[in-house]
Order: C-alpha cells, then sequence, then structure tokens
C-alpha cells in the first residue's frame, strides 16, 4: 500500500508543526477534479472514516459513472467498476459473496437518483449491509451540466435553458427522505459540504454508516449536499453559498433514519 | 430398479449441476420458461451456507453477478431470452474487466416479449457479444437434462479458467422437458480451492486479505490512456482465440451419410430421432451437433462437411446458418448448405424434420 | 416394452394429469427406460386445461412432444376435440366416460371408453381417476408392467400422502382389469 506520509516534501521542515496531515487510505496524488469541487472533501472524509474505524484492509470501493468514475484512483482499496446506476447492485453481488468484506459505493446524483434509482431503493429495502454515499450537487458534471433528478425547480441546466420546471421536468428527488422511509435502511442522513460546521457532521454520519454496516443493521445512507462551481458558473465562495441558500431549504440536514439504539434494544429484549 | 437416475427438469438439473460445482451465489430475476431454477436455488443455496437473492430486474441481478465474480466466488444468474437482453450491461462489463460468471438463458420465442414456447432465436445475442463493445461469451448449448447437469460444472470451470461469462444456453423445451438424471459430479470438478487458486491472482477481498503491504486491486473496462484500450482488446482477443482449445461437438451417423443435418440444443436432439427413423428407411444421413457455439466447431464441421451436402435446422430464422456458411467458405465448392427454419414459439416433434431432411436429401 | 411408446394425458386441471404422467414417467426410469415428461407450461397453465406428453424409449428420447400420439388418456370433452384428431391411425385412446359423450368418439379410432370418475367413485375417492386410466392404458398398450407403476408410486408420492397408496393400487387395477 501506497504510504501517504512517503514523500519528503510535505514532511515538516525545521521549526515546522505538522498540523494536518493526508489519511493514509487517501492516495496521495492530485486529482482530476475541477477547482472547487467538494468530491475532495467528501474522499478525504471517507477515507478517514475508514481508517479510525480500521476498515480500509477489508474494504471494497464499487466505483459509479460520472464524476466519481475515478474515484478508485484515490482510495486505497480494492475497488471494481459498476455499469451505471448499478453500484448498489453490484455491491449487494459483493457483500453477499464477501460477507466479512465492508462494501460502500460513491455515487453522484445522475448514478443514484436517475438511472439507478431501481437498484439503490431495492438494495436499500433490502437491507443490504452496505454503505452508500450520495454526492447531491443538483447537476451532471461529467458530461457537462445537464440536469439532475436533484436539480432545483427553476435551476437552468444545459438541457434545461429556461430553468426546471415543475410538471414535465420534475422536481429534486429528495432521497434521504425516500431512504428514511424504508424499513431495510438502518441509517439515512444528509449533510453538507459548504462549511466547517457542517464538514464535521458529515464526518460524523460517515462514522455511523459504516458503524451500522460494522454491525450488520443493514443499508446505510448518507448524502452529501456538494458544490459544483463549473457547471454552476460560479466561483467556489459563491457556490458554497449557493448550497447554504438554495439548496439547503429544499433538501433539509438531517438524520431521516437511525436504528441503531431501537435495534441494540431489540437485541437486549431478544 | 434405481440406476441412480432421478427424474427431474431441465431446470432443476441446472440448479443441481450449479449447486455441485460450486456455485455461491444467485441473482436472478422470474421469467418463464425457466423459474424452477431460481425457485430450486432460493431452497438449495441457503441450505448449504450460499446467498440467494431474487433480484429488482434482470439489469440488477447481472450487476450482483458481476458484484460477487468480483470476489472470485462461483455466482450464477438465469434468465429468458428479454430478460438476458437487460443483462448484457452488465455481460460486457464482466468481459471487459475479466470478471467471470455463469449466465444460464433458456430462451423463449422472440423478438420483444415473443411467447414462452421454445426457441433459439438468441443464438446471436448470445455468440456474437450481445452487449456493446468486442465481448464474446463462451456459449454451451445442452440439448438434455442430464446435459444441464453435467454443463453447469464445464461452466463454472470455464469462467474461472478465462475470468469471462459463460453463458449456458437452453431453450424452453431443454428447460421443461423432465428425464433421468444422474447427480454424478465429475471427477476434475473444482473444489472451492480451485476456484480460489484460479481467482487469486486478481479477484478483490479488501487488501488486508493479502498480507501487509499488498496493493490494492481494481477491476475496470474503461481504459482511457492513448494505447490503452487498443492493448485491453488485443488481450481479450487472444483469449477468445484460447477459448478454441475448449470447443466442442458431436458427430452422429456422419461417416458414411450423404446429407449432414447441423442442429444445436433441443433441435438437436429431435433431429437426431428424425436421422434414426430415416436411417431405418435406408437413407444416409447423419448429425453434426455443435456443443459449444462461440467457439464454434468450425474445423469439425469443415472436415465432416467435405463433398457433403449441409443441411442446418434451428428454431429461428436464421442465425447459426451463418457461422456454418462461414467456417465452410473455403470448402464453398465442395459442400452445400441449405437451411430449415422451425419458427420460435413451435413445438415439434420428430416428424416435422423428417420430410425438410427428405427434400433436402433428394435435391441436386 | 417394445422400443417406443408415447403418449399424451389431458384433461381439467386438477384431475391429475401431471400426477400420472409423472408416475408413468418415474416408471419407466425405474425399469431402465429411457423417459420424458414434459407439462404444458405458463400461461396455457391458467386456461383450465392440462395437458402433458410422457414417452419411453429404449434409444435416448429425442422430442419429448408429439405430434401424432400413439395414444393419449383423454379426461374431459375439450381434451378430446384437440387430440382425438391428432391420434394415430393406429393409435389407441383412454376415454373418460364419465365426462365425454359417446357421440364424440371417431369410430375409426380404437377406444378404451371407460368411465374413471365413477369407478373411483366406487372404490372410495373420485380424485383417482387418473390412476384407473392409467391402469386402463397400461393394459391398453402393453407399455409397460403394471407393477412397475405401483412401485414408482412410493417415489412419485410423498411421504404425508403415502397412506393413499393402497387405494390408488386398487385404482389402477381397477382400470387395468376394465381394458382386458
Amino acid at each position: 500500500m501506497q504510504d501517504a506520509t512517503s514523500d519528503e516534501r510535505l514532511r515538516p521542515g525545521a521549526g515546522e508543526e505538522l498540523v494536518f496531515d493526508a489519511t493514509p487510505t487517501l492516495a496521495h496524488k492530485p486529482t482530476h477534479y475541477c477547482p472547487g469541487c467538494h468530491h475532495g472533501i467528501a474522499h478525504r472524509l471517507v477515507s478517514e472514516a475508514l481508517d479510525e474505524l480500521g476498515l480500509a484492509d477489508r474494504a471494497i470501493l464499487v466505483a459509479s459513472v460520472g464524476c466519481s468514475a475515478f474515484s478508485y484512483d484515490y482510495f486505497n482499496v480494492d475497488a471494481v467498476e459498476s455499469p451505471h446506476g448499478r453500484a448498489c447492485a453490484v455491491a449487494t453481488g459483493i457483500r453477499r459473496a464477501r460477507p466479512e468484506s465492508i462494501v460502500f459505493t460513491y455515487q453522484g446524483d445522475g448514478d443514484m437518483a436517475a438511472i439507478g434509482l431501481a437498484e439503490s431503493i431495492h438494495a436499500a429495502n433490502r437491507g443490504e449491509n452496505i454503505t452508500a454515499v450520495f454526492i447531491n450537487n443538483t447537476v451532471y458534471g461529467m458530461t457537462g451540466g445537464q440536469m439532475a433528478p436533484t436539480t432545483l425547480l427553476g435551476q437552468k441546466t444545459t438541457t434545461t435553458p429556461l430553468g426546471r420546471h415543475l410538471l414535465g421536468e420534475g422536481g429534486p428527488i429528495h432521497m434521504s427522505e425516500i431512504m428514511g422511509g424504508l424499513a431495510g435502511v438502518a441509517y439515512a442522513e444528509r449533510c453538507a459540504l459548504d462549511s466547517v460546521k457542517h464538514i464535521r457532521q458529515a464526518k460524523k454520519a460517515l462514522l455511523a454508516a459504516f458503524s451500522c454496516q460494522i454491525q450488520g443493521l443493514g443499508f446505510s445512507f448518507v448524502e452529501l449536499l456538494a458544490g459544483c462551481p463549473t457547471n454552476w458558473h460560479l466561483d467556489p465562495v459563491k457556490a458554497n453559498r449557493r448550497i447554504s441558500e438554495e439548496m439547503i431549504p429544499v433538501f433539509p440536514l438531517g438524520v431521516f433514519r437511525d436504528v441503531r439504539e431501537e435495534r441494540k434494544q431489540s437485541e437486549v429484549q431478544a | 430398479m434405481n440406476d441412480g437416475r432421478i427424474l427431474i427438469k431441465g431446470n432443476e438439473a441446472v440448479a443441481y449441476g450449479a449447486l455441485d460445482a460450486g456455485c455461491r451465489c444467485y441473482f436472478g430475476y422470474p421469467i418463464t420458461p425457466q423459474n424452477e431454477i431460481p425457485e430450486a436455488m432460493s431452497r438449495l443455496l441457503p441450505e448449504n451456507g450460499g446467498q440467494f437473492v431474487q433480484a429488482e430486474s434482470e439489469l440488477a441481478a447481472s450487476a450482483m453477478l458481476l458484484g460477487a465474480g468480483s470476489c472470485g466466488i462461483p455466482a450464477m444468474t438465469s434468465s429468458s431470452s428479454c430478460g438476458i437482453a437487460l443483462m448484457q450491461e452488465s455481460l460486457s462489463y464482466m468481459a471487459g474487466s475479466q470478471i467471470p460468471g455463469v449466465i444460464v438463458n433458456m430462451m423463449r420465442g422472440g423478438p420483444g416479449l415473443g411467447d414462452i414456447g421454445p426457441s433459439q432465436g438468441d443464438y446471436f445475442q448470445a455468440v456474437k457479444g450481445g452487449g456493446n463493445g468486442d465481448h464474446r461469451n463462451f456459449v454451451l448449448a445442452p440439448s438434455t437434462a442430464q446435459e444441464c447437469y453435467d454443463f453447469m460444472f464445464r461452466a463454472f470451470r470455464l469462467a474461472f479458467t478465462f475470468a469471462n461469462p459463460v453463458m449456458v444456453l437452453g431453450d424452453a423445451i431443454v428447460a421443461q422437458i423432465k428425464e433421468g438424471v444422474r447427480r454424478q459430479p465429475p471427477e476434475d470438478a473444482l473444489t472451492a480451492d480451485g476456484y480460489a487458486a484460479l481467482s487469486a491472482p486478481w479477484r478483490l477481498e479488501g487488501h488486508g486479505r493479502r498480507g501487509p503491504g499488498a496493493t490494492p486491486r481494481l477491476l475496470k473496462s474503461v481504459y482511457l490512456a492513448e494505447g490503452s484500450l487498443a492493448e485491453r482488446n488485443v488481450l481479450l482477443m487472444r483469449k477468445y482465440e484460447a477459448m478454441r482449445a475448449h470447443v466442442d461437438w458431436e458427430e452422429w451417423q456422419c461417416e458414411d451419410a450423404e446429407l449432414i443435418v447441423v442442429a444445436f440444443g433441443s433441435v438437436a436432439r429431435i433431429a437426431r430421432s428424425a436421422v434414426r427413423q430415416l436411417r431405418e428407411q435406408g437413407c444416409r444421413v447423419g448429425l453434426f451437433r455443435p456443443v459449444t457455439l462461440f467457439p464454434f466447431p468450425e474445423a469439425a464441421l469443415r472436415r465432416v462437411a467435405r463433398d457433403r451436402r449441409l443441411l442446418v435446422m434451428e428454431q429461428n430464422t436464421g442465425q447459426m446458418v451463418e457461422d456454418v456458411r462461414l467456417a465452410l467458405d473455403v470448402l464453398a465448392r465442395r459442400s452445400s448448405v441449405s437451411w430449415h427454419g422451425i419458427m420460435p414459439g413451435m413445438f415439434i416433434g420428430a416428424d416435422d424434420l423428417v420430410d425438410p431432411i427428405l427434400t433436402a436429401l433428394r435435391e441436386d | 416394452m417394445n422400443g417406443y411408446q408415447d403418449v399424451i394425458m389431458a384433461g381439467f386441471g386438477g384431475q391429475g394429469v401431471m400426477l400420472i404422467g409423472n408416475l408413468l414417467a418415474q416408471a419407466g426410469l425405474e425399469q431402465g427406460l429411457e423417459v420424458s415428461f414434459i407439462p404444458v407450461y405458463g400461461a396455457e397453465m391458467r386456461g383450465g386445461t392440462a395437458n402433458c406428453t410422457v414417452v419411453l424409449d429404449t434409444h435416448p428420447v429425442g422430442s419429448p412432444l408429439v405430434n401424432r400420439p400413439m395414444s393419449a388418456i383423454i379426461l374431459n370433452e375439450p381434451s378430446l376435440h384437440k387430440f382425438q384428431p391428432r391420434l394415430r391411425e393406429d393409435g389407441v385412446q383412454i376415454v373418460n366416460a364419465s365426462l365425454v359423450s359417446r357421440d364424440l368418439l371417431d369410430a375409426r379410432k380404437r377406444t378404451v371408453y371407460i368411465p374413471v370418475n365413477d369407478m373411483a367413485h366406487e372404490l372410495g375417492n373420485v380424485k383417482m381417476a387418473n390412476v384407473v386410466a392409467l391402469g386402463a392404458w397400461l393394459r391398453a398398450t402393453g407399455a409397460l408392467d403394471p407393477e412397475a407403476v405401483k412401485q414408482a408410486m412410493h417415489s412419485v408420492v410423498n411421504a404425508h400422502y403415502a397412506k393413499l397408496i393402497p387405494a390408488n393400487i386398487k385404482a389402477l387395477e381397477a382400470g387395468y382389469d376394465f381394458a382386458a
């Protein structure tokens, strides 16, 4: 495994103190993501969670299609590419074949909530012991800014030039709320990556989600509201502001399902 | 008297064969005429420590197969025609990513929803790739319930030998027929250790299982760097070529035949009865049956076809006949190929094949 | 048995044609023959009529389906309309006299016209009509020793219903004797 601390240029020099370091599971290489993109933060949070819980050596990542198609380049874990939208089904196969492994998907809004909606919901409903990390940036990034299932009403994209219209183009799909309503889901939370406070909460959510998987409680889901400055045609600061001012009012943050206490209690009763 | 045979359907024989061959996971979606496979697997696998998942669609079932296969675990799915069409997405990814898996297609009539009668209309889909890009399945065509059992062992072994999808291509007749089947695994059947050894160089398991300092592994079909996809396709092409070593066929009464019927799967067994009837009447006819459809037994066919007339009989509007003609191209002046199609959805008996064979025999 | 024998068995759903089809195939198998059994399946199953085809052969079975059967067991009228015309000229049919009018019989075809429902009823259970018919078929075709079929009942009937076997043996014998 590549040692993230091996690059001497990143070691503290004389009189310097190390205050922030790479995590072992995050590959030490530049990403292909655009400036200001939040995938980098999300990758870091996921790898921190894996490292803190000591899961990386038995983790298997199921990559998706979209900007995060190459996410496997940035995680030092075993990984497989999935057909577009099928990540939760591929993860089902892996987890069933290797019950001792820790399996997670990393999917964007098109992959998870459009082409892969059926696979996502049914894996969740079956209570598959996998963790799905869902990046919601209200737009298709890789293909150049087309409408996503999460695109806000009125939002202009390259395929909604007049702004998304409810009738005919649909409203933004609320995945965390949907997941929160499924019996097989152990944990569902929506977080945002626009501020330090929210990023810290996102980390807690990921730790909770992977903990559910370790305990075998069922499907765990973390939605991360993320910025896409390139396709939003905003600078990174304004993109962050858009998340807090436009996205969070539509996609409220919070925990939509958490069965940890309940299942623990039922175990006690049993 | 009991000679060890049990009376079971081809579908049930598939399930027992898969289980005995070491299959650990089944993923599928119900569709007639193969429902006895998932029904049997939903009982057999959990009883034996395996996993059964009724998927939400064939798209999902084949993606689950990709996932389980990527872990080096023997896994399978089954479906019929229109369901298999939906699975092509993952089959192409599996071929490109070099991931093993066994797919059973009990063909029904098409195109579209067609009917639930027998058909061989998916020959092209099975042997020419089916999905996008230059992908090939190894294709085995059973014609009896016994072969449904036996071929599962070959299918899993081949899938792991080549890290590639292997398709078992049956039809409604082979699926629904009940016959005597000996549930006797071959002596060389792979064990869990055997599969593990074959998958050791590439399977996903979490890098920690491979010891400290192990490099993470990645299975993928995307190759964007200049020249890398070309390299990948050359590798795959060589692999498809290497599959020829496992080509298989059956010849029956061909030695002195004037006319040789070429047929596969259930049509081959029915043609065999027709050929037997005609032999009893003194007609010099024989049967050549491709057992593997990809690789196609071209060389064997060329050998038996020399100075003979061939009649291809298949239950579709003309698919395998193209491969027969391609195989014989170099002999074009020394053999002739005619074709008799049985329309998908029809239930035929040997009587239906006797006249067409006689007609072809009498043609100049 | 001499070489090859086939039979189509047909009736309403619930008359038990699948059961006697399985029973005959199992008996053939236990006698060391090559056998095939094929049911109608899927959508056709839901039409209310059921039929299956059994082939017994000393060679590997080619087609499990036959267009022109050597024999037929016909338990209701719709099945007579469907299969009597297809029966070979030299074939034999077992026709359920309890449910099929004699007027419908094709005089050119060899027929065992037997009231299997009434006979089964007299034997204690009308559900055994199928087995009575099978008994008649065994006599009319000479295809298989009835002892083999009695033996096979133990393989086909699950343990829960094993207590019904003696009555079914009587039903088989009654049909066999009738067709003498």
